[in-house]
Parts: structure tokens; sequence; C-alpha cells
């Protein structure tokens, strides 16, 4: 068994995981923003829950794709070029999202928040199912030729299992993002917030729970089987804590659910990154797709050092930013006068 | 156009898109910085007016760098998916380190500067935007090393053919990168000294084209005031401070530019100096630097080239630092490239349709000539123009010229057009190779790639032609929204960006934000969050 290939699997394992934990709940909330949110006051509400961190919660997916690019070059490439429409769409979705939040409030007109609420829906959406499919791909396999490169054009790709994780994902988000903003919001967003949780938590989790019940059939250990049987029993604490009111630890019960979850679909394809559908002797592995121990050595330094300080400005970021929004903290839209105006007052040419 | 020439287009236009919001986003916000430190430490309302405005033009150009920066990230494993293979084990770290120590910082300390103006102590809240700042130095250091691996590679032996790391140090303190990365500074911060100078001269201009600010007999500026939220003396101090930050920034950031990029040029002589010798349209070795040469320059073939106006001794200059040292010209080069790496593409079927074909070791010498002159051209007219700038400012105004104004506003794009000159140039100028042959001879000389060879083998014309059509559209889409949303925000002044200027009278509106007492003093409207979103 090779250690630091080992030690990368996981920590890549953590990567994708926080992605899922933070972005989960963002994107979630911007699916929301057209599912949950009734009118444009509460649609504000809900982007000053995620406004200080979604774009600190996206890097973890820019980390997660640039760690597999160092540590499992073979990987990148790969599953990277395999699906390479599919993350098309992701990246278009990723682009419109992340304008739309920071435009959205740019200019006072109903036909403009419009056009930027579904790009938030919308981006949100398609980026959680393409990133869910893509993870669920790269743990039950593509059609991958000795080389690793696809056979059998550009939709090749498409399976059960795409769509499997492409849901399982966007379900998740939904209800993560409930679980957060039962805890992030005050007032009516609030209650409606932790009844929907409540009554849609047993079908939001069956997509994941298919998909991590799919990988344990192809490659399944008693352990990590074990794992789903524990992560079935955190959603059970989740629905229970979400009943009696208690938010924060049916958010955090939630984060535990994903955390089983994940550990038992990574600990199931492990030592296999990537399997080749068409012939195992393909399969990318953690042994015949890493980096040399050299490069996966210096960055297990860097990333012993960087990872806990992430950790630990972005928990302080989420501890300044701690206050429950509500409509009440939203202010009118100004609508600002220009100077332009002072056009009126100027004497003539 | 097959497959390879598509993904090239793609990573030209995305990447030449993505540098367009970059060098804005460093430069401005190490502008907006140093400016709400000075509010800081003075409490003088322009400054945190300055903050304001520019830090609400920061963000607008901030988002759409992000947004395009993860295409970048992507597209190396999508559509060049060999060359992520050959170069993982070396390339990959820096750009995972960039994500890890500097994307994080960026993102997370950049949302606390936008909604902690009020959550957070003044002290905390300029540091956070210090802390953001510097994160952006520090990507642009790690995406630079990454990029300077492919120019120079070292620190790196074959094995299986693959180039492994063996010492990062030399790998992080690759010589063409520590000249490439202040280069790359400076060019930012012109930029942004660019834009600060076109868009306060355009503010002061509107100011007397009002009748709000006057010019006394003796040519002095009499600022004045109108009844208008936003447009009193402070205003008029907020312009005139950011256009002479602005003409200083630029005048300092070309003499940086100049003075690295002559370090440079010299280390690029000798690691590529086909590069070079393209640069110059040069064919045969000599010491002169062309003026102008005319014939086909594009044409790939030296005998259509004649350097018509040409200044003898200044290429060796350039060169070697004195005035006679011959430099080869691509003639002698391309012997010297043809017997060092080959005259055909091998049979290999990585190189697909191209395997066995001739190699073109001359990079498109249109490119590069003009290239190489309008990133020097460009950043030298900036430079000039705000030398220009300051002069005619020295009694307090500009002249109520409406043509040097909207000069003023077009020249903010000429450091943007020597920044892509310059990317152009270098990227374009190391074809036909996309990591080029460090020419050091200890072995690592065989460490290269061909272009040809690094495109994603199992990806379709088609699906290329695909991403590209839909990336162009989508970039097209957004630049036309930032630019209008840019230039809405422009022209409303301060006020766009400081709405509370609006609902305050005039001069009591800065006790709206915290003072030095700590956070969460009663204010005015809730701005943070006009600020925001």
């Amino acid at each position: 068994m090779e250690l630091l290939p080992t030690i990368w699997f996981i920590a890549i394992a953590v990567l994708w995981t926080g992605y899922l934990f933070l972005e989960g709940f963002d994107l979630g909330v911007g699916m929301l923003m057209k599912l949950f949110a009734r009118n444009n006051t509460e649609r504000r509400v809900l982007l000053n829950t995620i406004g200080p961190v979604w774009d600190g919660n996206e890097v973890w997916l820019l980390t997660a794709g640039g760690a597999t690019f160092a540590a499992f070059p073979l990987w990148y490439a790969s599953l990277f070029s395999a699906l390479y429409l599919p993350l098309l769409l992701v990246l278009v979705a990723l682009i419109f999202r992340a304008v739309a939040f920071e435009y959205r409030g740019k200019v006072d007109t109903d036909r403009w928040r419009a056009v930027w609420d579904w790009a938030i829906a919308a981006g949100s959406l398609v980026a959680a199912f393409g990133v869910g499919a893509a993870l669920a791909l790269t743990t039950t396999g593509l059609p991958l030729n000795a080389n690793g490169d696809r056979e059998g054009g550009p939709f090749a790709w498409f399976s059960g299992y795409a769509v499997l994780g492409g849901l399982a994902v966007v379900c998740f988000s939904l209800l993560h993002a409930l679980a957060f903003l039962a805890l992030k919001t005050d007032g009516d967003v609030r209650h409606r917030a932790r009844n929907w949780f409540v009554r849609l938590l047993p079908v939001l989790l069956l997509p994941i729970a298919g998909w991590a019940i799919s990988v344990q059939l192809l490659s399944g250990e008693a352990w990590t089987i074990a794992a789903v049987a524990a992560a079935v029993v955190a959603a059970v604490f989740a629905w229970q804590f979400g009943r009696n009111g208690l938010e924060g630890k049916a958010f955090l019960s939630l984060g535990v659910f994903l955390l089983l979850g994940s550990a038992s679909i990574f600990g199931a394809a492990f030592p296999v990154v990537l399997p080749s559908t068409l012939n195992p002797d393909f399969n990318l592995t953690i042994s015949n797709a890493s980096s040399s121990d050299y490069t996966l050595g210096l960055m297990t330094i860097v990333a012993c050092v960087g990872l806990p300080l992430v950790l630990a400005y972005q928990a302080w970021t989420y501890w300044v930013f701690r206050r429950r929004v509500s409509a009440a903290h939203i202010p009118e839209a100004h609508s600002f006068l220009p100077a332009i105006a002072a056009r009126a007052l100027a004497p003539k040419d | 156009m097959d497959a390879l020439e598509i993904a090239r287009w793609q990573f030209g236009i995305t990447t030449v898109y993505h540098f367009m919001m970059v060098p804005l986003t460093i430069g401005l916000g190490l502008v907006v910085a140093v400016i709400q430190t000075v509010w800081y430490r003075t409490g003088k309302p322009e400054y945190l007016r300055m903050t304001k405005f520019w830090g609400k033009l920061f963000l607008i150009n901030f988002i759409m760098g992000v947004a395009t920066g993860i295409v970048q990230e992507f597209q190396f494993g999508m559509a060049w998916s060999e060359y992520s293979r050959f170069v993982g084990d070396v390339f990959g770290a820096p750009l995972a380190l960039e994500a890890l120590l500097a994307f994080f910082v960026e993102s997370t300390f950049l949302g606390l500067w936008i909604f902690g103006w009020k959550q957070l102590k003044r002290g905390v809240h300029l540091a956070c935007l210090w802390i953001a700042v510097i994160g952006s130095v520090f990507s642009a250091y790690f995406i630079i090393v990454a990029n300077s691996w492919m120019q120079h590679p070292v620190g790196v032996e074959m094995i299986n053919g693959r180039p492994v790391m063996t010492d990062a140090w030399a790998v992080f303190t690759n010589n063409t990168a520590l000249v490439a990365v202040p280069h790359t500074l400076f060019g930012a911060l012109a930029v942004a000294g660019g834009f600060l100078l076109g868009i306060a001269w355009y503010h002061l201009w509107r100011r007397r084209h009002d009748g709000i600010d006057t010019v006394g007999p003796d040519g002095k500026v009499i600022p004045g005031e109108a009844d208008i939220p936003g447009r009193d003396k402070a205003d008029y101090k907020v312009w005139i401070t950011s256009l002479r930050i602005g003409a200083v920034v630029a005048m300092i950031s070309f003499a940086g530019t100049a003075l690295t990029g002559d370090l440079q040029g010299k280390l690029m002589f000798e690691q590529q100096p086909m590069k070079m010798a393209a640069a110059e349209a040069a064919c045969h070795d000599g010491t002169g630097f062309s003026v102008l040469s005319v014939g086909n320059v594009g044409s790939q073939n030296c005998d259509e080239i004649v350097a018509v106006i040409e200044v003898p001794g200044i290429l060796s200059f350039l060169a070697k630092g004195d005035f006679t040292t011959e430099v080869k010209g691509v003639n002698s080069l391309l012997d010297q490239y043809k017997a060092d790496y080959g005259t055909h593409l091998p049979d290999n079927p990585i190189y697909g349709d191209r395997a066995g074909q001739e190699i073109e070791y001359v990079p498109v010498m249109e490119v590069t000539y003009w290239g190489f002159r309008m990133m020097i051209g460009f950043g030298g007219l900036a430079a000039l123009a705000a030398l220009v700038a300051l002069w005619a400012t020295r009694k307090g105004t500009v002249p109520a010229s409406r043509g040097l104004m909207r000069l003023a506003v077009v020249g903010i794009m000429a450091p943007f057009g020597a920044n892509a000159a310059g990317w152009i140039f270098t990227e374009m100028g190391r074809q036909p190779f996309v990591v080029a042959p460090n020419p050091d001879p200890s072995g690592i000389d065989q460490v290269f790639m061909f272009t040809a060879a690094a495109v994603s083998p199992g990806v379709s014309a088609g699906e290329l032609l695909t991403s590209l059509v839909v990336l162009t559209a989508v970039y097209a889409v957004l630049l036309v929204v930032e630019v209008k949303l840019l230039v809405k925000y422009i022209r409303g002044g301060v006020v766009s960006a400081m709405p509370e200027l609006a609902h305050a009278p005039a001069g009591e509106n800065e006790d709206a934000t915290p003072g030095p007492g700590g956070p969460g003093k009663p204010g005015g409207s809730d701005d943070v969050l006009a600020f925001a979103y």
C-alpha cells in the first residue's frame, strides 16, 4: 500500500466533501431563489445568508480540481476530458451564477432582477447536477481505453449513474439549504424552511442513498456498508432535530450524514480512482494515476499548514456573520441619484 | 480547423479575456487598499469616498475574473489532457497551491471586506482588504510559476518519459518566474493607473462642464458645490486626488515594466532565442533593432522581409547589455533547433494527423513582431499620457476640452492592450512548443513538449468547437453587461457607490460609517447591504 497516494486520495475525498458541505447549501439556496422565496425581499434574505461566503465556498471546487491535477494528473486528465460537454455546462452555469450574485442588485428594475434570479437558480441547479454526475461517474466508471481516453463519442459517458449522481447532489443541496436557512434566517423564512426541511427530508435523501448503495453493490466493503447504515442513522437524527426545532443540531446531523455518505462512497471506490467500463485493466488507481512521492510529499506539507488555516479563517467568517438575517434587515433597494442629474443645473454649453 | 487549432483558439480567447479582468483586479485592489489605509490614518472624507467608489468598480470587475478563472483551471484537463498527463507532476502543484494558499484567502477576506463594514472594527476591516489583495498577488506568483515552467522547465528529471519534480525550490524560484512576476504586477498597476486617470479626468471635466468648478483668472481651479448629493467640494478632492494617484501609478509602473521587461528580454534571448529573433523578425545574425520591417513579416519566409529602419547596436543591448555582440537570427537558429529537436514530428499516434509532419520552428512572426511592439508602444503611450495629464492638471483641474476628455477615457484601454499584447507575444512566441526546451545542456534540454501532442485525444473537434462557440458567446454577452454596469456606476459618481450620501446632509455623511470607536455605532441607512447586494 502506497502511503502518500492513499493520503492524497483521502485528501481529495475530504476536499470534495468540504465542497459539497459548504457549496451544497449555497447551491441549494440558489435553487430556492425560485422554488422557495416568494418575493424580492425574501430573495434578498436568501442572498444575504450566503453573500459573504459563497465565493469562498466555491474555492473548494477549484482546490479539489487543482489537487486532483497535482496529486493524480492521470485521473484529472481522463475525468475532465471524458466529461467534456457536461463540464462545459457546469462552467457556464458557474459563470452565470457568480456574475448573477454580484450584478443582481446593480440595476433597480424587476426585469433585471428576474434575469439574474433565473441565472442564479438555473446556474445552481446545473452546477449541482453536473458536479454530482461527474462524481458519480468517477466512482462507477467511464468508457476509457488503455491511454485513459474516452471511447464512443461525446455522449459515451452517459449512464443511469450520471443521472442518479446528479439528482443526488441537487436534492442534497436543496435539503442542506433548507437546514441552513432555518439556521441563518429569522421570521417567516426560518419557519417555512424548517417545515420544508422536515417534510422533504425523506424524499430528498433518496437519490444520494441510491448512489451510496449502488457503489456498495459495485465495490463495497464491510466498513463502507456500515458507514451507509450510520449515515441513515444521522439522517434520522437530522429529521428528529428538525421536528423539534433544534436547527443547529439538524444542520450538523445533516453534515454528519454527508461525511459518512461520502466516506462510504469514496471508501468503496478505493483504491480505484476512475474505473474503465471497457476493461478493468484500464482502471486508474491510486498507484498508476498518481504523481511522484516527491510531489505528493511537498503537497502534504503545504496542505498540513494551509488547510487548517483555511478552515480557521473560513470558520471565523461564519462567526462574524453569525447574526440571523430576516426580512426586517433588508433595506429598501437604493435607487441612486446619478451625478448626471446635475446637468439640469448646468449653465448652457 | 482541426481539434488542435480549435483548442488553441479557445485557450487564447479565454485566457486573453480572463486577463482583461485580472490585472484590473490586482492593480485596482492594491490602489484601493492604499486609499483605504490613508482614510484609516487621516479620516479625510474624500478617501472614504474614493475607497467606496473605486471599491465598487473593483468588485464589479473582480467577479468576472473569478467566473472566468474556473474555466482556466478546468480546461487543462478538458481540452489538453495529454499536456496534463505529461506535466501533471510538476505543473499541478502550483495550481493546487494557488487555490489553497491564494484563492481561499482572496475570496474569503474579500467577502469579509464587502459585508464587514459594520461588523468589523475599522482596522480589522482594512486588514481584510490587504489580506485579500496580497492573496491576489500570491495567485499571480503561483500561476506565473506554472507558466514559467512551460517557458523554461527546471527542477525535474525525465522518468518513464515524463518530467518528475526533483527540486521544488528550483521550480518555485525559476528565474523566468522571478522576473515575470514583477513585470506582470507592474503591468497590472499600469492598468489601474490608466483606469483612475481616465475616469477621474471624466469627472473633473464633468464638474467644469456642469459649472460646478470654475477657473479663476490665474488659471487656477475654484472648486464649487452644487445642491445635489455628492457634488460638493469633497467630490472635487476625490477626483483630483484620484487623477494624480492614477497618473503617478501609471508612470511608476511603466518604469517598472520597462526595467523588469529588460531583464526578462535578456533571459529570453538565452532561454528562447527563437522567440526573441521572431520578435525582431530578424532573419540574419546582427546587432540592430528593427524600428520598421516591411515585406510580409507573417510569411514565415525570411527572404521576403526587409528591415527598412534599423538602429544598430540596440538589439545587442536588449539581449546582452552591450552594443556589439551579434545576436543570432532566425536562419542560424533554425538549423540549431532542427539539429537539437528534430526536423519532423515523431510517428506517434498522439500527434494525430500531424505525426511525421515537418516541424515549423519559427513562430508566426506577424504576431511576435507586432505583439512585441504593441506591448511596448501601448505601455509607453500610457506613461506619456500620464505625464501630460499631470502637467495639464497642475492648476487643479482638467482642460474644458471634450475631445481631450474622450481621449483620456479611451486611453484607459492602452495598458489593457499592452498586457494582452505581451501575453500573446510570449505564448505564441513559444510555439511550436507548449513546454519549451530549456537550452541548458544538463539533461533537462530533453524536457519539452510540442503543442501538437498536448491536446485531448479523446475529445472531438465538434466538442471543442461547441465549447469555443459557447464560451465566446457567453464571454461576449458578459463583457457587454460588465462594461454597461461599469459605465453606469462611473457616470453615477461617488453617490452610486455611497447612497448614504444622498440621505444625509452634506458634511455629516461620513459619520454614517463606524468611527475609530468600533463597530456598531448607529449610522444612517444600512449602506453595507447597498454596497454589496
